[in-house]
């Protein structure tokens, strides 16, 4: 863009990364002021599976269904996975589009072996009759976990088209704005199973 | 590319984030299944180390200091987590009265 | 063959019951048919995509907000009278109970989520760039996606009257009533999942002018130079940001309950049906001020404007706006005192609640003192204005007798209740969008509205409210509940309701007589050729009406609160003519492309929506699933603005004589 037109935004003159050229500032702000939205939206859904905690309706209560294994091998892959997609911003600050795809790709693997961790624990319940009909509490607990999970779905699908968009047009402002804005999301995603993991599996062991 | 803040050639941050956040899920799972604390204590504690695991994310993965003019997006984020506390501190409170009815 | 086909319209066309819904198909048909008519006659249909269903222009979608909002009153205002005319008389039997409890479920959905939620988008899509000197808003794509979302979700909540059957356990929607069991046809589904549709929508609105309030001011606009309504409307913006997902979730959950079995609000199986109370109140508190704090801005606007004075107490405005906010947060017990929570729940509650008191109270005196030894100019909006302060104190101040917990006990679910929320609601939001419109009009269309026909209007509408609600205070207190769809003679309620029935009909007439302005004014227009038709104070007054497509030939330079008003009158200077643009500062202006993808994705939306409320799952998972593919070519599309060059911009200015 020539320094004569006038843009409909006001150029970002500090000495923020490429991402914040362009019109990128006020999209990645934007972004943030939707993750607060996203953290409304998430209180919603953990105050409501706390006041349901103990109406178990005579079903299983959380201590009697929950499996320790199964949600700490979840809560490392997608704490790994993370950190990858930190590494990939990282890469991309670097100039680095090789990096990037590498990391980014370690990433959407991690949040897949998450995925499927965490259906095949949904199936599970549901087999031995624990389904969202059986009680308040799991009705709760399949649409809390289950609304951060179908998060992650549409957060790998989204990683994967802004990828290709790296891998077509290299490290632009654009695509690097849009990278880092998927990354915020996924590590908002960590964010929020921090405390699945705290509130619904820890806690559901102790009380 | 002029404005681009120097890298250092080693992922320091985020290696470090990376350990504490695996210490700290660590440290959680310890605490609630190998140590003998009352049900409130180990509540309270695991849910301070989630705090720490949300800074470690926001402060080292999130660039959550990087801003363009006032720090719009903190203030928004601590508005956040005030109505998250809000909901969620007043929906248990306001329906504890069941305890009473029935 | 005919009679199978009978039994399909009485299935999904409910032709069983009778002529309101016959007469109602004929209507809606004739009605399409008519548009498509016009349209086709007069070759309309490629001006119509090209200038308005693929707009991103702000102002653009600003009237389509309002043309919508002015339909949904118009319907809403039908079901009102529907219920007035029910309610005339003791033991009528116009309406059956099963229809006056769906009349009065859409009159309440439509009028809060479909009339002035967008009726105040719209006077915030016209006026929030304008006045803060930007070209569009940080988003404009998105914004064109809220609009369309917004009138998707409004056609899906609309056509439930004639397809299933409208949504009946009232606007709040309680369970268990509204649960699977207790309401088993589509009707509520249409309610969860419209309002859902446009609920995504108004978050969408909030981040959008959020960012563009915050990121895109001129240059020298601090935060506290701003005007009065930009304020009103960040604050409101950040309340829906905060507010509506929980809406977005509360919704959800109940559509769980119906279409896929969960437990939450069921009286069975652990379910607590008082939640649903309770978490529709964390929005449905908040979402009062939504619509309220935007109309405290216009009336801002319009009582500074036409006192010729500068707004009183400009810092006090902005931390009483700030305080009504958060407090805004804190407050939604009171809607449910009588849930029986205990006394230190209802007591932190009606503590809150009376504290909001305060803040508003501060606004009014700042009104009040403004137009103090203020040359006070009696325009059909700073009517609208002062008719708003001793109709929506009376408002305010039953409230407050509501928040009173105990006496709350009697207050509750009675008249007294419905004549205070519509004292704040009409008083408050829709005298403030009146005020707006007519504030306004010159700027969005270059023309003024007929203040004589409008002062009529105003008359009459406002008269009639008082005569419709203030009665309902009293039968309130003589003991009619609300939502009661017929009462006993001898009661002594049948005068009272008689002449509440003729107001609602005055309301009516008022309406239709300032629809009636509209159309007299676009056929006789008086044209504001000035661009500043009332003496403005802030910068929407500083370009020519209607504003042109990029809004300031020249990003204007910000000194202080009412930044125009001090272009005009320069301290220690001769007045001089302001009007000119600076020929040799005009550069090439970038602006977003038009799309027809929001249009298209918002159909997706209403396809998916009208498959999930009949569980038709064949056309609600596509329907989706377009959706998102709709948004994954959005993040493909790399060009998609454009320029306007310096000469089409002398030339648009030169012909607006500003060169």
């Amino acid at each position: 863009m020539s320094v004569h037109m006038e843009s409909l935004h006001e150029p970002t003159t500090s000495s923020l990364p490429l991402e914040y050229q362009e019109d990128g500032n006020l999209k990645i702000f934007g972004f943030w002021v939707f993750l607060a939205a996203e953290v409304v939206l998430f209180s919603t859904l953990f105050a409501t599976y706390l006041v349901f905690h103990g109406n178990v309706a005579g079903g299983p209560t959380s201590q009697q269904l929950f499996d320790i294994r199964g949600f700490t091998i979840e809560t490392f892959l997608l704490l790994t996975s993370s950190f990858t997609m930190g590494l990939g911003t990282y890469e991309m600050r670097r100039q680095n589009t090789k990096g990037v795809v590498v990391w980014v790709l370690i990433t959407v693997l991690l949040g897949l072996g998450f995925l499927g961790m965490e259906i095949s624990e949904f199936s599970h319940y549901v087999s031995i009759g624990a389904n969202i009909s059986r009680s308040a509490f799991l009705s709760a607990f399949f649409v809390l976990v289950g609304t951060h999970g179908s998060h992650v779905t549409l957060g790998i699908f989204w990683i994967l088209s802004i990828l290709v968009q790296v891998m077509r047009k290299g490290i632009t402002p654009k695509t690097a704005r849009k990278l880092f804005v998927v990354g915020l999301y996924w590590h908002f995603l960590d964010v929020v199973w921090v405390f699945i993991f705290t509130v619904v599996y820890l806690t559901g062991k102790v009380m | 590319m002029s404005g681009q803040p120097s890298h250092e050639g080693f992922p320091w941050k985020h290696v470090i984030g990376f350990v504490l956040s695996i210490l700290l899920t660590v440290m959680a799972l310890w605490l609630v299944f190998s140590m003998q604390l009352p049900v409130s204590t180990e509540i309270v504690s695991i849910l301070v180390l989630a705090v720490f695991q949300v800074l470690i994310q926001l402060l080292l993965f999130m660039h959550l200091t990087e801003r363009d003019g006032p720090a719009y997006h903190v203030i928004s984020l601590i508005f956040g987590a005030f109505i998250a506390f809000t909901i969620v501190g007043g929906s248990i409170w306001i329906m504890a009265f069941r305890s009473m009815v029935s | 063959m005919l009679h199978s086909l009978l039994q399909l319209g009485d299935k999904y066309f409910m032709w069983n019951e009778g002529p309101m819904i016959w007469t109602s198909d004929v209507l809606i048909v004739l009605t399409s048919l008519g548009i498509i008519g016009v349209l086709t006659y007069l070759k309309r249909w490629n001006w119509l995509w090209k200038e308005w269903l693929t707009t991103v222009d702000h102002k653009k979608i600003g009237i389509m907000y309002i043309i919508a909002a002015f339909a949904m009153f118009f319907r809403g205002g039908m079901d009102g009278l529907i219920i007035r005319a029910q309610l005339a008389v003791p033991n009528n039997q116009f309406l059956n109970a099963e229809h006056y409890d769906q009349v009065f479920t859409t009159h309440g959905t439509i009028m809060i989520l479909f009339m002035a939620m967008p009726f105040i988008i719209g006077l915030m899509n016209i006026a929030v760039p304008l006045q803060i000197g930007a070209r569009d808003v940080a988003f404009p794509y998105l914004n064109a996606l809220s609009f369309w979302l917004f009138f998707f979700a409004a056609l899906l909540f609309n056509i439930s009257f004639v397809i299933g059957g409208s949504p009946d356990a009232g606007w709040t929607s309680y369970a268990p009533l509204a649960g699977p069991f207790y309401d088993t046809g589509v009707g509520e589904n249409y309610y969860l999942i419209s309002l859902q549709i446009t609920g995504i929508g108004t978050i969408a609105t909030g981040i959008n002018f959020l960012v563009t309030i915050l990121k895109m001011r001129a240059p020298g606009m601090t935060l506290m130079k701003m005007p009065m309504f930009t304020w009103s409307i960040l604050v409101t913006s950040i309340i829906i940001i905060f507010a509506f997902p929980v809406l977005t979730v509360t919704l959800a959950l109940l559509m769980f309950d119906r279409l896929f079995g969960a437990q939450f609000f069921s009286v069975t199986h652990g379910g607590l049906p008082m939640m649903w109370a309770n978490l529709f109140w964390i929005w449905g508190h908040p979402e009062v001020y939504i619509v309220i704090l935007p109309a405290f801005g216009v009336f801002s606007e319009v009582v500074s404007t036409f006192s010729h004075k500068r707004l009183f107490g400009y810092k006090a405005m902005v931390v009483s706006m700030v305080a009504i906010a958060i407090l805004s947060f804190t407050t939604w017990v009171h809607h449910f005192f009588t849930m029986g929570a205990g006394a230190s729940v209802n007591s932190f509650f009606s503590f809150s609640t009376m504290l909001i008191a305060v803040p508003t109270g501060v606004k009014m005196f700042n009104w009040l003192f403004t137009m103090y030894k203020g040359r006070i100019q009696f325009t059909t909006s700073m009517l609208w204005a002062l008719a708003f302060i001793p109709n929506f104190l009376i408002g305010g101040l039953t409230g407050v007798m509501l928040a009173v917990a105990p006496a709350d006990y009697q207050y509750h679910n009675s008249y007294f209740l419905v004549a205070h929320f519509h004292y704040v609601l009409i008083a408050g939001t829709v005298f403030g969008v009146f005020s707006g419109l007519y504030y306004w009009w010159p700027k969005m269309f270059g023309h003024i509205l007929n203040e004589k026909i409008g002062k009529w209007a105003f008359w009459i509408f406002m008269i009639s409210f008082n005569m419709t609600f203030m009665p309902m205070y009293f039968l309130g207190l003589m003991g009619m509940t609300r939502r009661m769809y017929t009462y006993p003679a001898g009661l002594g309620w049948g005068p009272l309701n008689m002449i509440e029935t003729i107001g609602a009909l005055g309301m009516g007439l008022g309406f239709v007589v300032m629809v009636y302005d509209i159309v007299y004014s676009i056929r006789h227009p008086e044209k504001d050729l000035t661009g500043d038709p009332w003496d403005g104070r802030t910068l929407e007054w500083s370009i020519p009406s209607p504003a042109p497509e990029y809004n300031f030939a020249v990003i204007p330079e910000v000194k202080g609160i009412d930044a125009y008003w001090m272009m005009k009158h320069p301290k220690g200077q001769e007045p001089e003519p302001t009007k000119a643009v600076d020929k040799s500062k005009i550069r090439p202006i970038h602006m977003p492309n038009n799309s027809y993808r929001p249009f298209i994705i918002s159909v997706a939306f209403f396809v998916a929506g009208f498959g999930f409320i009949w569980q038709w799952y064949w056309l609600g998972i596509p329907g989706l699933i377009v959706v998102v593919i709709g948004l994954f070519l959005r993040s493909f599309e790399y060009d998609d603005e454009h320029f306007i060059s310096t000469e089409e911009i002398v030339q648009t200015e030169t012909a607006a004589g500003r060169l």
